[in-house]
Protein backbone atom coordinates (compact mmCIF):
# COMPACT_ATOMS: atom_id res chain seq x y z
CA UNK A 1 0.00 0.00 0.00
CA UNK A 2 1.04 3.66 -0.69
CA UNK A 3 0.40 6.52 1.06
CA UNK A 4 -0.31 9.79 -0.27
CA UNK A 5 1.64 12.96 1.28
CA UNK A 6 0.13 16.32 0.11
CA UNK A 7 2.60 18.81 -1.44
CA UNK A 8 1.72 22.52 -0.80
CA UNK A 9 1.40 24.65 -3.67
CA UNK A 10 4.01 26.53 -2.99
CA UNK A 11 6.80 24.83 -1.23
CA UNK A 12 9.35 26.45 0.15
CA UNK A 13 11.73 26.31 4.14
CA UNK A 14 8.52 26.95 5.74
CA UNK A 15 5.86 24.73 3.94
CA UNK A 16 8.35 21.98 3.54
CA UNK A 17 7.95 21.33 7.09
CA UNK A 18 3.89 20.16 6.33
CA UNK A 19 5.22 17.79 4.30
CA UNK A 20 7.74 16.44 6.80
CA UNK A 21 5.15 16.52 9.51
CA UNK A 22 2.67 14.03 7.29
CA UNK A 23 5.79 11.68 6.27
CA UNK A 24 7.58 11.76 10.09
CA UNK A 25 5.06 9.57 11.39
CA UNK A 26 5.33 6.31 8.37
CA UNK A 27 8.77 4.41 9.58
CA UNK A 28 11.51 4.25 6.54
CA UNK A 29 9.95 1.68 4.83
CA UNK A 30 6.77 2.81 4.09
CA UNK A 31 5.84 3.70 0.14
CA UNK A 32 5.06 6.99 -0.14
CA UNK A 33 3.83 8.77 -3.06
CA UNK A 34 4.60 12.83 -2.88
CA UNK A 35 1.36 14.16 -4.42
CA UNK A 36 3.08 17.79 -5.97
CA UNK A 37 0.26 17.75 -9.01
CA UNK A 38 -0.68 20.91 -7.33
CA UNK A 39 2.51 22.82 -6.51
CA UNK A 40 2.87 26.32 -8.64
CA UNK A 41 5.92 27.54 -7.12
CA UNK A 42 8.75 26.14 -5.50
CA UNK A 43 11.67 27.76 -4.37
CA UNK A 44 15.64 26.22 -4.61
CA UNK A 45 15.66 24.71 -0.74
CA UNK A 46 12.03 23.29 -1.47
CA UNK A 47 13.44 21.49 -4.56
CA UNK A 48 16.71 20.45 -2.89
CA UNK A 49 14.72 19.49 0.15
CA UNK A 50 12.76 17.18 -2.36
CA UNK A 51 15.81 15.49 -3.13
CA UNK A 52 17.13 15.32 -0.07
CA UNK A 53 14.26 13.66 1.55
CA UNK A 54 14.38 10.96 -1.32
CA UNK A 55 18.10 10.44 -0.35
CA UNK A 56 16.95 9.65 3.29
CA UNK A 57 13.81 7.21 2.41
CA UNK A 58 15.88 5.37 -0.58
CA UNK A 59 14.08 3.45 -3.02
CA UNK A 60 10.43 4.47 -1.29
CA UNK A 61 8.98 7.25 -2.53
CA UNK A 62 7.28 8.28 -5.55
CA UNK A 63 6.57 11.73 -6.87
CA UNK A 64 3.77 12.72 -8.66
CA UNK A 65 4.81 15.60 -10.81
CA UNK A 66 3.10 19.05 -11.28
CA UNK A 67 0.26 19.49 -13.51
CA UNK A 68 1.06 22.72 -14.77
CA UNK A 69 3.06 22.78 -17.33
CA UNK A 70 4.67 26.17 -16.36
CA UNK A 71 5.44 24.96 -13.24
CA UNK A 72 6.93 21.58 -14.64
CA UNK A 73 8.99 23.34 -17.34
CA UNK A 74 10.58 25.39 -14.60
CA UNK A 75 11.27 22.28 -12.65
CA UNK A 76 12.94 21.19 -15.66
CA UNK A 77 14.85 24.13 -16.22
CA UNK A 78 16.04 23.73 -12.70
CA UNK A 79 17.92 20.50 -13.24
CA UNK A 80 15.21 19.21 -10.59
CA UNK A 81 13.94 15.69 -13.10
CA UNK A 82 17.40 15.06 -13.90
CA UNK A 83 18.46 14.28 -10.61
CA UNK A 84 15.04 13.44 -9.12
CA UNK A 85 14.67 10.45 -11.67
CA UNK A 86 17.75 8.53 -10.09
CA UNK A 87 16.14 9.06 -6.61
CA UNK A 88 11.63 8.99 -7.04
CA UNK A 89 9.54 6.89 -9.25
CA UNK A 90 8.25 9.43 -11.05
CA UNK A 91 4.34 9.73 -12.21
CA UNK A 92 2.74 11.68 -14.54
CA UNK A 93 4.60 13.70 -17.70
CA UNK A 94 7.85 16.21 -17.72
CA UNK A 95 9.58 18.11 -19.85
CA UNK A 96 12.66 15.53 -20.15
CA UNK A 97 14.84 18.29 -21.42
CA UNK A 98 15.28 21.10 -19.56
CA UNK A 99 14.89 23.59 -22.81
CA UNK A 100 15.77 27.10 -22.77
CA UNK A 101 18.20 28.29 -20.09
CA UNK A 102 16.22 29.89 -16.96
CA UNK A 103 17.90 32.83 -16.72
CA UNK A 104 16.83 33.17 -13.30
CA UNK A 105 18.40 29.91 -12.51
CA UNK A 106 22.02 30.53 -11.62
CA UNK A 107 23.02 27.86 -10.72
CA UNK A 108 20.42 24.30 -11.21
CA UNK A 109 20.48 21.71 -9.49
CA UNK A 110 23.84 20.06 -9.02
CA UNK A 111 24.99 17.30 -6.65
CA UNK A 112 27.64 18.03 -4.62
CA UNK A 113 30.22 15.16 -3.26
CA UNK A 114 33.85 16.40 -3.02
CA UNK A 115 36.02 18.69 -3.18
CA UNK A 116 36.12 18.72 -7.01
CA UNK A 117 32.50 19.68 -7.15
CA UNK A 118 32.50 22.94 -4.99
CA UNK A 119 35.51 23.99 -7.43
CA UNK A 120 33.36 23.81 -10.22
CA UNK A 121 30.24 25.34 -8.67
CA UNK A 122 32.11 27.92 -7.44
CA UNK A 123 33.88 28.52 -11.07
CA UNK A 124 30.20 28.48 -13.00
CA UNK A 125 28.75 30.97 -9.87
CA UNK A 126 31.61 32.90 -11.13
CA UNK A 127 30.44 33.38 -14.77
CA UNK A 128 27.08 34.23 -13.77
CA UNK A 129 28.96 37.32 -11.25
CA UNK A 130 28.10 40.22 -13.78
CA UNK A 131 24.54 39.08 -13.70
CA UNK A 132 24.11 38.65 -9.54
CA UNK A 133 25.81 41.96 -9.50
CA UNK A 134 23.20 43.74 -11.30
CA UNK A 135 20.10 41.97 -9.99
CA UNK A 136 21.01 42.52 -6.44
CA UNK A 137 22.75 45.97 -6.89
CA UNK A 138 25.93 45.21 -5.25
CA UNK A 139 29.63 45.74 -6.07
CA UNK A 140 32.29 43.31 -7.19
CA UNK A 141 33.50 42.76 -3.61
CA UNK A 142 30.20 41.51 -2.99
CA UNK A 143 30.30 38.96 -5.97
CA UNK A 144 33.51 37.55 -4.40
CA UNK A 145 32.07 37.11 -0.78
CA UNK A 146 28.97 35.08 -2.70
CA UNK A 147 31.36 33.15 -4.23
CA UNK A 148 32.70 32.61 -0.93
CA UNK A 149 29.40 32.07 1.21
CA UNK A 150 28.54 29.33 -1.59
CA UNK A 151 31.71 27.74 -1.23
CA UNK A 152 32.15 27.09 2.62
CA UNK A 153 28.12 26.12 2.42
CA UNK A 154 28.96 23.78 0.19
CA UNK A 155 32.25 22.41 1.90
CA UNK A 156 29.74 21.52 4.53
CA UNK A 157 28.42 18.49 2.64
CA UNK A 158 31.88 17.46 1.45
CA UNK A 159 33.52 17.85 5.24
CA UNK A 160 31.13 16.91 7.44
CA UNK A 161 27.95 14.87 5.48
CA UNK A 162 29.09 12.15 5.20
CA UNK A 163 27.64 11.55 1.74
CA UNK A 164 26.43 13.81 -1.37
CA UNK A 165 23.90 16.47 -1.74
CA UNK A 166 22.72 19.04 -3.71
CA UNK A 167 23.06 22.85 -4.21
CA UNK A 168 20.90 25.53 -6.39
CA UNK A 169 21.05 29.35 -6.61
CA UNK A 170 18.18 31.26 -7.80
CA UNK A 171 17.19 34.86 -8.03
CA UNK A 172 13.56 36.19 -8.07
CA UNK A 173 11.58 39.39 -6.89
CA UNK A 174 10.00 38.30 -3.48
CA UNK A 175 7.08 40.27 -4.01
CA UNK A 176 5.16 39.66 -0.74
CA UNK A 177 7.57 39.81 1.37
CA UNK A 178 10.37 41.70 0.42
CA UNK A 179 9.31 44.06 -3.00
CA UNK A 180 12.83 43.52 -4.13
CA UNK A 181 14.73 40.74 -5.89
CA UNK A 182 16.66 38.67 -3.80
CA UNK A 183 19.56 35.71 -4.85
CA UNK A 184 19.07 32.46 -3.00
CA UNK A 185 21.19 29.58 -2.34
CA UNK A 186 19.96 26.15 -0.87
CA UNK A 187 21.96 23.20 0.34
CA UNK A 188 20.46 20.23 1.23
CA UNK A 189 22.02 16.86 2.63
CA UNK A 190 20.50 13.77 4.08
CA UNK A 191 23.92 12.81 5.56
CA UNK A 192 25.20 13.41 9.43
CA UNK A 193 23.61 16.44 10.78
CA UNK A 194 25.31 19.34 12.87
CA UNK A 195 24.67 17.60 15.98
CA UNK A 196 26.34 14.14 15.25
CA UNK A 197 28.64 15.84 14.01
CA UNK A 198 29.66 17.90 16.86
CA UNK A 199 29.41 14.06 18.99
CA UNK A 200 32.14 13.06 17.12
CA UNK A 201 34.83 15.37 18.12
CA UNK A 202 37.36 13.80 20.46
CA UNK A 203 36.61 14.71 24.06
CA UNK A 204 33.60 16.27 23.74
CA UNK A 205 31.65 17.16 26.62
CA UNK A 206 27.48 17.05 26.70
CA UNK A 207 26.12 19.67 29.07
CA UNK A 208 22.81 19.46 30.68
CA UNK A 209 21.35 21.01 27.35
CA UNK A 210 22.15 19.39 24.40
CA UNK A 211 20.41 18.66 21.52
CA UNK A 212 19.90 19.46 17.58
CA UNK A 213 19.42 23.30 18.84
CA UNK A 214 21.89 23.36 21.21
CA UNK A 215 24.19 21.61 18.35
CA UNK A 216 23.39 24.44 15.80
CA UNK A 217 23.64 27.53 18.09
CA UNK A 218 27.48 26.25 18.58
CA UNK A 219 28.05 25.02 14.75
CA UNK A 220 26.61 28.57 13.50
CA UNK A 221 26.90 31.46 16.46
CA UNK A 222 30.26 30.36 18.25
CA UNK A 223 31.85 28.64 15.33
CA UNK A 224 32.28 25.39 17.00
CA UNK A 225 33.64 22.28 14.72
CA UNK A 226 34.26 19.13 15.35
CA UNK A 227 37.68 19.19 14.87
CA UNK A 228 40.68 20.29 17.64
CA UNK A 229 42.22 22.66 14.84
CA UNK A 230 41.63 26.15 16.13
CA UNK A 231 40.99 27.13 12.49
CA UNK A 232 38.76 24.77 11.95
CA UNK A 233 34.67 26.47 12.06
CA UNK A 234 35.19 29.60 10.46
CA UNK A 235 33.85 28.93 7.27
CA UNK A 236 29.77 29.24 8.45
CA UNK A 237 31.30 32.79 11.15
CA UNK A 238 32.63 33.94 7.31
CA UNK A 239 29.55 33.32 6.13
CA UNK A 240 27.47 34.94 8.70
CA UNK A 241 29.81 38.11 8.64
CA UNK A 242 29.58 38.46 4.65
CA UNK A 243 25.50 37.90 5.08
CA UNK A 244 25.75 40.88 7.75
CA UNK A 245 27.42 43.09 5.63
CA UNK A 246 24.53 42.50 2.91
CA UNK A 247 21.75 42.17 4.84
CA UNK A 248 21.15 38.88 4.34
CA UNK A 249 19.64 36.46 6.38
CA UNK A 250 21.04 32.91 6.71
CA UNK A 251 18.88 29.59 8.20
CA UNK A 252 19.99 25.85 9.20
CA UNK A 253 18.11 23.36 9.79
CA UNK A 254 19.33 20.46 11.02
CA UNK A 255 17.51 17.45 13.25
CA UNK A 256 14.65 18.89 14.54
CA UNK A 257 15.64 22.24 14.90
CA UNK A 258 16.50 25.40 12.63
CA UNK A 259 18.48 28.24 13.38
CA UNK A 260 18.21 31.63 11.37
CA UNK A 261 20.45 35.03 11.28
CA UNK A 262 16.93 37.20 10.94
CA UNK A 263 17.88 40.63 9.18
CA UNK A 264 15.43 43.69 9.26
CA UNK A 265 13.29 43.13 6.83
CA UNK A 266 12.46 39.10 7.87
CA UNK A 267 10.18 38.34 11.15
CA UNK A 268 11.28 34.55 11.27
CA UNK A 269 12.06 33.30 14.74
CA UNK A 270 15.72 32.92 15.25
CA UNK A 271 15.30 29.28 16.20
CA UNK A 272 12.77 26.58 16.25
CA UNK A 273 12.70 23.83 17.79
CA UNK A 274 10.77 20.46 17.83
CA UNK A 275 10.37 20.37 14.35
CA UNK A 276 9.73 16.85 12.32
CA UNK A 277 13.06 15.28 12.02
CA UNK A 278 15.29 15.33 9.25
CA UNK A 279 18.71 13.80 8.76
CA UNK A 280 21.50 15.99 7.36
CA UNK A 281 21.09 19.82 7.29
CA UNK A 282 19.96 22.00 5.15
CA UNK A 283 20.93 25.67 4.34
CA UNK A 284 19.45 28.61 2.91
CA UNK A 285 21.13 31.80 2.29
CA UNK A 286 19.31 35.25 1.29
CA UNK A 287 20.74 38.19 -0.19
CA UNK A 288 18.22 40.76 -0.81
CA UNK A 289 18.60 43.74 -3.67
CA UNK A 290 20.61 46.84 -2.12
CA UNK A 291 18.79 50.42 -2.40
CA UNK A 292 15.12 50.31 -1.79
CA UNK A 293 13.30 49.87 1.44
CA UNK A 294 10.93 46.77 1.51
CA UNK A 295 8.07 47.98 -0.49
CA UNK A 296 6.24 45.14 1.95
CA UNK A 297 4.72 45.74 5.47
CA UNK A 298 6.96 43.13 7.94
CA UNK A 299 4.67 40.04 8.54
CA UNK A 300 3.19 39.42 5.51
CA UNK A 301 2.75 35.91 4.76
CA UNK A 302 4.10 34.78 2.08
CA UNK B 1 68.19 32.79 -1.23
CA UNK B 2 64.81 34.27 -3.14
CA UNK B 3 61.54 31.97 -4.81
CA UNK B 4 58.42 33.33 -6.51
CA UNK B 5 55.73 30.84 -6.01
CA UNK B 6 52.88 31.86 -8.12
CA UNK B 7 50.15 30.77 -6.51
CA UNK B 8 47.83 29.85 -9.56
CA UNK B 9 50.49 27.53 -11.01
CA UNK B 10 50.77 25.49 -8.50
CA UNK B 11 46.86 25.22 -7.98
CA UNK B 12 46.75 24.22 -11.67
CA UNK B 13 49.39 21.42 -10.87
CA UNK B 14 47.50 20.38 -7.89
CA UNK B 15 43.94 19.89 -9.35
CA UNK B 16 45.51 19.31 -12.66
CA UNK B 17 42.28 21.18 -14.73
CA UNK B 18 43.89 24.85 -16.58
CA UNK B 19 40.18 25.83 -15.94
CA UNK B 20 40.50 26.50 -11.85
CA UNK B 21 41.60 29.75 -10.92
CA UNK B 22 40.11 29.82 -7.19
CA UNK B 23 41.79 28.60 -4.43
CA UNK B 24 38.28 26.89 -2.81
CA UNK B 25 38.35 23.61 -0.13
CA UNK B 26 40.44 22.14 2.85
CA UNK B 27 41.86 19.64 0.54
CA UNK B 28 43.08 22.04 -2.84
CA UNK B 29 44.57 24.43 0.08
CA UNK B 30 46.58 21.08 2.20
CA UNK B 31 47.87 20.21 -1.24
CA UNK B 32 48.41 23.82 -2.35
CA UNK B 33 50.65 24.36 0.88
CA UNK B 34 52.00 20.77 0.63
CA UNK B 35 53.62 22.14 -3.28
CA UNK B 36 54.84 24.13 -1.64
CA UNK B 37 56.90 23.44 1.46
CA UNK B 38 58.01 20.79 -1.17
CA UNK B 39 59.74 23.83 -3.14
CA UNK B 40 60.71 24.91 0.27
CA UNK B 41 62.26 21.65 1.24
CA UNK B 42 65.06 22.20 -1.39
CA UNK B 43 65.89 25.57 0.35
CA UNK B 44 68.54 25.67 2.45
CA UNK B 45 69.46 28.25 5.02
CA UNK B 46 67.48 31.59 5.00
CA UNK B 47 65.05 31.98 2.19
CA UNK B 48 62.35 34.92 1.79
CA UNK B 49 59.43 33.57 -0.88
CA UNK B 50 57.34 35.63 -2.69
CA UNK B 51 53.78 34.10 -2.88
CA UNK B 52 52.01 35.21 -5.69
CA UNK B 53 48.19 35.74 -5.87
CA UNK B 54 48.05 37.94 -8.86
CA UNK B 55 46.49 35.41 -10.78
CA UNK B 56 44.01 34.15 -8.51
CA UNK B 57 40.87 35.23 -9.00
CA UNK B 58 39.43 34.12 -5.30
CA UNK B 59 40.43 32.30 -2.09
CA UNK B 60 37.70 31.04 0.44
CA UNK B 61 38.33 30.92 4.56
CA UNK B 62 38.74 27.58 4.24
CA UNK B 63 41.61 27.69 1.93
CA UNK B 64 43.08 30.51 3.34
CA UNK B 65 43.17 28.65 6.95
CA UNK B 66 45.27 25.96 4.47
CA UNK B 67 47.89 27.59 2.32
CA UNK B 68 48.48 30.85 4.55
CA UNK B 69 47.62 30.26 8.11
CA UNK B 70 49.19 26.48 8.30
CA UNK B 71 52.01 27.75 6.07
CA UNK B 72 52.77 30.48 8.88
CA UNK B 73 51.89 28.53 11.69
CA UNK B 74 54.90 25.96 10.73
CA UNK B 75 57.71 28.51 10.42
CA UNK B 76 56.78 31.42 12.62
CA UNK B 77 57.90 28.72 15.81
CA UNK B 78 61.03 28.22 17.74
CA UNK B 79 61.90 25.74 15.72
CA UNK B 80 60.88 25.88 11.80
CA UNK B 81 62.60 23.21 9.15
CA UNK B 82 64.52 26.27 8.63
CA UNK B 83 64.78 29.82 8.17
CA UNK B 84 62.18 30.98 6.14
CA UNK B 85 60.61 34.39 5.30
CA UNK B 86 57.26 35.06 3.09
CA UNK B 87 56.23 38.34 1.12
CA UNK B 88 52.51 38.08 -0.32
CA UNK B 89 52.57 40.05 -3.52
CA UNK B 90 49.25 40.23 -5.35
CA UNK B 91 46.78 40.16 -2.57
CA UNK B 92 43.80 42.46 -3.56
CA UNK B 93 40.17 43.20 -1.67
CA UNK B 94 38.67 39.95 -3.37
CA UNK B 95 41.48 37.86 -1.84
CA UNK B 96 41.57 39.78 1.67
CA UNK B 97 38.57 39.03 3.19
CA UNK B 98 39.60 35.17 3.97
CA UNK B 99 42.68 36.30 4.73
CA UNK B 100 42.58 38.50 6.92
CA UNK B 101 40.12 36.47 8.70
CA UNK B 102 42.13 33.79 8.99
CA UNK B 103 45.06 35.92 10.63
CA UNK B 104 43.27 37.18 13.13
CA UNK B 105 41.60 33.83 14.45
CA UNK B 106 45.07 32.25 14.39
CA UNK B 107 46.69 35.20 16.37
CA UNK B 108 48.84 35.63 12.81
CA UNK B 109 51.00 38.47 10.83
CA UNK B 110 52.33 38.30 7.31
CA UNK B 111 53.89 41.14 5.05
CA UNK B 112 52.22 41.86 1.92
CA UNK B 113 53.83 43.87 -0.75
CA UNK B 114 52.04 46.95 -2.58
CA UNK B 115 52.68 49.12 -5.22
CA UNK B 116 53.27 51.43 -2.54
CA UNK B 117 55.68 49.16 -0.54
CA UNK B 118 55.22 46.89 1.99
CA UNK B 119 52.94 46.59 4.70
CA UNK B 120 52.32 44.51 8.00
CA UNK B 121 48.50 42.73 8.11
CA UNK B 122 46.79 40.54 10.31
CA UNK B 123 46.88 39.93 14.17
CA UNK B 124 49.88 41.95 16.38
CA UNK B 125 50.18 43.68 19.29
CA UNK B 126 50.52 47.52 19.36
CA UNK B 127 53.81 47.26 20.42
CA UNK B 128 55.28 45.63 17.77
CA UNK B 129 53.34 46.85 15.14
CA UNK B 130 54.80 50.37 16.55
CA UNK B 131 58.52 48.49 15.98
CA UNK B 132 57.95 47.27 12.57
CA UNK B 133 56.86 50.48 10.90
CA UNK B 134 59.87 52.19 12.91
CA UNK B 135 61.95 49.74 11.54
CA UNK B 136 60.68 50.21 7.67
CA UNK B 137 60.93 54.10 7.88
CA UNK B 138 64.32 53.73 8.77
CA UNK B 139 65.54 51.01 6.75
CA UNK B 140 68.08 49.21 8.46
CA UNK B 141 68.30 49.30 12.29
CA UNK B 142 69.55 48.42 15.11
CA UNK B 143 67.98 47.94 18.70
CA UNK B 144 68.87 51.70 19.98
CA UNK B 145 67.85 53.78 16.41
CA UNK B 146 64.72 51.69 17.43
CA UNK B 147 64.32 52.89 20.72
CA UNK B 148 65.09 56.20 20.10
CA UNK B 149 62.89 56.93 17.24
CA UNK B 150 60.31 55.87 19.33
CA UNK B 151 61.11 56.80 22.48
CA UNK B 152 61.55 53.09 24.15
CA UNK B 153 63.84 52.11 26.36
CA UNK B 154 65.81 49.80 24.40
CA UNK B 155 64.97 46.55 26.46
CA UNK B 156 61.65 47.05 25.40
CA UNK B 157 62.20 47.84 21.84
CA UNK B 158 64.43 44.49 22.05
CA UNK B 159 61.46 42.66 23.19
CA UNK B 160 59.65 43.41 20.67
CA UNK B 161 61.93 42.98 17.66
CA UNK B 162 63.23 39.34 19.21
CA UNK B 163 59.17 39.18 18.47
CA UNK B 164 58.61 40.41 15.32
CA UNK B 165 61.84 38.05 14.64
CA UNK B 166 59.88 34.91 15.91
CA UNK B 167 57.02 35.94 13.56
CA UNK B 168 58.97 35.84 10.74
CA UNK B 169 58.39 39.39 9.97
CA UNK B 170 61.51 40.44 10.22
CA UNK B 171 65.43 39.32 9.50
CA UNK B 172 68.40 40.13 11.56
CA UNK B 173 71.79 40.64 9.67
CA UNK B 174 74.35 40.96 12.29
CA UNK B 175 73.27 43.24 15.25
CA UNK B 176 70.68 45.60 12.91
CA UNK B 177 67.01 44.45 11.81
CA UNK B 178 65.13 45.10 8.72
CA UNK B 179 61.60 44.06 7.44
CA UNK B 180 60.78 41.47 5.18
CA UNK B 181 60.54 42.54 1.89
CA UNK B 182 62.33 45.98 2.74
CA UNK B 183 64.60 45.68 -0.07
CA UNK B 184 61.74 45.32 -2.57
CA UNK B 185 60.80 49.26 -1.93
CA UNK B 186 58.18 51.43 0.90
Amino acid sequence: MTTVINVPPSLDDHTFEDVLRQVVPYPADTKLLLDARHVRWASPYGLTALLTLAQARPGVLSLAVPELDETGSYWARAGFFRQAEELFELHGTYPKRAGTADSNVLLELTAVAKSEDVHDVVGRIQQKAQQILRELSLDAKASVGFAMTLSEICQNIVEHAGRGGWVMVQTYRWTKRLGRRVVVIAVGDAGVGFRQSLESAPGKERGDRWDDAAALEDAVIRGVSRFRDPGRGQGLAGVRRYLGRWDGKLSVRSGTARIAIVPSWDDDVPLAEQLPPFPGAQIQVTIPERGTEPAAARGTSR
Amino acid sequence: MMNHIDLSSVLRQTVACDLYSNLVTRPTGAAVRGQIELLLGNAHDRTLTVIDFSQVSMIDFSCADEVIAKLLLRYATENPPHEAYFLFRGVTDVHWEAIETVLERRGLALVVEQDDGVHLAGALPDAERRVWESVRRLGRAGIRDVALDLGELPSAAEQSLDALCRRRLMMKLDHEYVVVGAHRGG
